[in-house]
């Protein structure tokens, strides 16, 4: 049976969108999860995936042309297939929401089919799946290029679904909405996930006689598969966002500067403030405030390359590189420069339990004027890290150890060691002012009274 | 192994543990001279004498009252009521008194007695003489109740309650008595709150208990020659209950189907339903269903006092429901 491809909320203020480029033109197969066209939103350029297998047999919006959400733009399903009740059906949905003119497109043309709330789209946030959402109604979505949706269960913004249905789809890491189901009105049930994956995961006790695995699994996101597998698993929109502004990166010229740092001071210091206020101030919090007062004096750190001009920002925005199951986000700190150790950590813990469950929205991981990346968890002891653009720079820190080093008197002594890499693109920074840069942040981890004088 | 009926087994109980134990005695309506409304005594007065076989008058409240209190100054009373329907003048003193005692006494006083008899509609004997009324006594804390569906499990589970400290209803069946099965010669027990996995089976669990387990046997036989391998979980003890082998079951099956010969409002089945519904939330494929006799009196025409009850039908048609199967 034919699937409506409705235009669906790609933000979380979106109610319209433009369509910027198809991907796909009438007549291709496609398969879940492949790019079908770009979408302009309120906000900028978001991938809308296709939400199921089989043939585009009818576009109904051409590039450049916008639609509100819950609009049908495009029909797929099986070659010579006849839709013609469907498009009928799609403009006769449509034709009250036209007249009826509301302020908002709140509810008022429910496309037919329960197509829409199924969409898989991986940036996208949970589009209400019985008729457009209104801004408000779509609260909680998670932005572009966050990962799989955990919030709150809501109809409105979540297919029918069993519960052993939601479990099982979400230890195989697949997006229940991006299940077509097929138990009573939709709901996705076992056999679909099953089905959809043809993959049990490990440990699962499947049926005798469970049917072949026929499609792939949409995102093997399988926790502990004992053994290797050989898979080819599609790119979400997360991994292609990464691919993409991480492969810009490489077109700016990168250098490497190491320092190690005696991390005594510090550490002692954000211990007596722990112990003294009873709060938990994270190390991170002190890097980045710490990297914010020493880029204040170096202000060419905290720029942008424009081809014809360079930006000098003037906060200090420091994207913080934080890991999730499959991908990674980098939280951004506004004005790091002009808060407190205290004030940067709430913010901090905030934007990454947000991060970790999908909820960050775009102004909060994007635009970020300085990055940190902290592999001191791992073990890592140096490490080099790729320009997170629009920055020019990205301070790469290793794990804190104690290590015997020679003293001033020629004497061996214990002192916790912490080695850091800054990366520089050359064609804002040059390597004596990056160079310049890490002394004073060393000297200021080392003393952090520094960073007040 | 021999092949007995039901009411074979209930009798053998009963001569066994009167045998074992003088204190137990025996009580009720027609008991005595007669050998039972349902011959479950038969042979019991020849063999221990007036004293410990007694008739009693038509008094349900009374002669329950009178078991109460013996049970309290020490002796162990059987106390046989003709039927559950009748058995409704003597609540008060089962709730009021029998449930409580041990509670309010802060445990001077013990319980043990054992309240028994048919539960359940029979046939041809209309709406007041055709009920279920188990939930009556599943609600109440300080019962136990049991409720037997095969010859085996029968004998050894009035064994275990005729030797509970407690207060234990015993739920037997009208047309179960004549039911056949094999019972060991040599002495068991069942202990009370263990349920029992009648049929195993990886497709979908249907939970029941009593008599609907003929019905519920039938619609797994069914269900095979299309397919589908149901468990039969046999609850055996409705108060305490078996939670844990239920849901083992449930989560191995990710289906569930309760079949429950009471009405569907505030049941046994509705809240086993409900615990696995709460319990299982996660491995539930679909939602629990509940084949109960339909929400009314029983009519007193024959067919529509089959079709008021659960069956091998309605039995299969759930468990397609659970399944997402049309055929």
């Amino acid at each position: 049976m034919a699937e409506k491809i409705l235009m669906i909320a790609l933000s979380p203020t979106m109610e319209e969108g433009t369509i910027s480029a198809w991907k796909v033109k009438e007549g291709d197969e496609v398969k879940n999860g492949a790019l079908l066209c770009e979408v302009e939103t309120d906000k900028a350029v978001m991938e809308y995936e296709s939400p199921v297998n089989g043939t585009v047999l009818k576009i109904l919006l051409e590039a450049g042309g916008s639609a509100k959400i819950g609009e049908l733009i495009a029909v797929v399903g099986k070659p010579g297939e006849n839709i013609d009740a469907l498009l009928k059906e799609a403009a006769a949905a449509a034709a009250p929401a036209a007249a009826a003119t509301p302020p908002t497109p709140d509810r008022a043309a429910p496309p037919a089919g329960p197509t829409v709330g199924t969409a898989a789209v991986s940036s996208a946030p949970p589009a209400a799946p019985a008729g457009p959402a209104a801004p408000e109604r779509a609260a909680p979505p998670p932005p572009a290029a966050a990962t799989a949706w955990e919030g709150p269960l809501g109809y409105g913004s979540y297919p029918r679904s069993s519960p052993l249905a939601r479990k099982l789809a979400r230890d195989r890491g697949l997006d229940i909405r991006s299940i077509p189901g097929t138990g009573p009105e939709g709901r996705v049930v076992r056999r679909d996930v099953e089905g959809f994956t043809g993959r049990p995961a490990p440990g699962y006790h499947a049926p005798a006689g469970a049917a072949a695995p026929e499609v792939p699994a949409a995102e093997a996101r399988a926790p502990a598969v004992p053994g290797l597998q050989s898979q080819e698993i599609p790119v979400t929109g997360m991994r292609a966002a990464i691919a993409r502004r991480l492969g810009e990166s490489a077109a700016a010229p990168h250098f490497f500067l190491r320092a190690q740092v005696e991390m005594d001071s510090l550490m002692d210091a954000r211990a007596a403030v722990n112990a003294s206020a009873g709060e938990k101030l994270s190390l991170n919090a002190f890097f980045m405030k710490l990297a914010a007062e020493a880029i204040k004096r170096h202000p060419r750190i905290n720029s942008t390359w424009k081809e014809k001009t360079i930006q000098i920002h003037g906060t200090v925005d420091i994207g913080l590189a934080v890991a999730l199951p499959d991908g990674l986000i980098t939280p951004v700190v506004r004005d790091c420069g002009g808060k407190t150790v205290s004030r940067i950590d709430a913010e901090l813990a905030v934007l990454i339990d947000r991060a970790r469950r999908g909820g960050l929205k775009p102004e909060e991981y994007s635009g970020a004027t300085f990055s940190i990346s902290n592999l001191g968890n791992y073990g890592i002891e140096e490490f080099t890290a790729i320009i997170n653009p629009p920055g020019s720079a990205i301070l790469a820190l290793g794990e804190t150890r104690r290590e015997p080093v020679l003293g001033e008197d020629d004497e061996l002594k214990v002192r916790r060691i912490m080695r850091m890499t800054l990366t520089c693109d050359h064609r804002t920074i040059d390597g004596a002012v990056g160079a310049a840069f890490l002394r004073d942040l060393k000297l200021m981890l080392q003393e952090p009274l520094r960073a007040l004088v | 192994m021999p092949i007995i009926t039901y009411r074979e087994a209930l009798n053998a109980a009963l001569d066994e543990e009167m045998t074992r134990d003088d204190k137990v005695f025996l009580m009720g309506e027609e008991v005595g001279e007669y050998d039972g409304a349902y011959k479950v005594s038969k042979g019991l007065l020849d063999k221990f004498g007036p004293r410990r076989v007694l008739d009693t008058p038509i008094t349900e409240l009374g002669f329950t009252g009178l078991g109460v209190g013996a049970a309290m100054a020490g002796l162990r009373p059987v106390v046989e009521w003709m039927t559950h329907n009748f058995a409704l003048l003597a609540l008060d003193q089962v709730v009021n008194n029998a449930a409580k005692m041990r509670y309010m006494s802060g445990g001077q006083f013990t319980m043990p007695i054992v309240f028994r008899g048919p539960n359940g509609p029979a046939e041809y004997l209309a709406a007041q003489h055709s009920q279920a009324l188990q939930s009556y006594y599943a609600h109440i804390p300080g019962l136990k109740v049991v409720a037997p569906a095969t010859p085996y499990d029968a004998k050894g589970l009035l064994k275990s309650a005729i030797r509970d400290n407690n207060p234990v209803v015993v739920l037997e069946g009208e047309l179960m008595y004549a039911w056949k099965g094999e019972v060991p010669e040599e002495e068991y027990l069942v202990p009370i709150g263990k349920a029992d996995v009648k049929r195993e089976g990886k497709d979908v669990s249907i939970i029941t208990y009593s008599k609907p387990l003929k019905v519920v046997q039938e619609a797994a036989e069914t269900l095979a020659g299309l397919g589908i391998e149901a468990e039969i979980v046999d609850l055996r003890s409705l108060r305490p209950l078996d939670e844990e082998t239920v849901y083992a079951s449930v989560r191995k099956t990710n289906r569930a189907v309760v079949v429950d010969e009471s009405w569907p409002v505030a049941s046994v089945g509705s809240h086993v339903a409900w615990l696995i519904s709460r319990n299982c939330f996660d491995m539930l494929d679909a939602p629990v269903e509940l084949v109960a006799s339909e929400d009314v009196p029983m009519p007193y025409n024959h067919r529509l006092e089959l079709a008021a009850q659960p069956s091998a039908a309605k039995v299969v048609a759930a468990v397609k429901k659970v399944l997402y199967r049309e055929d």
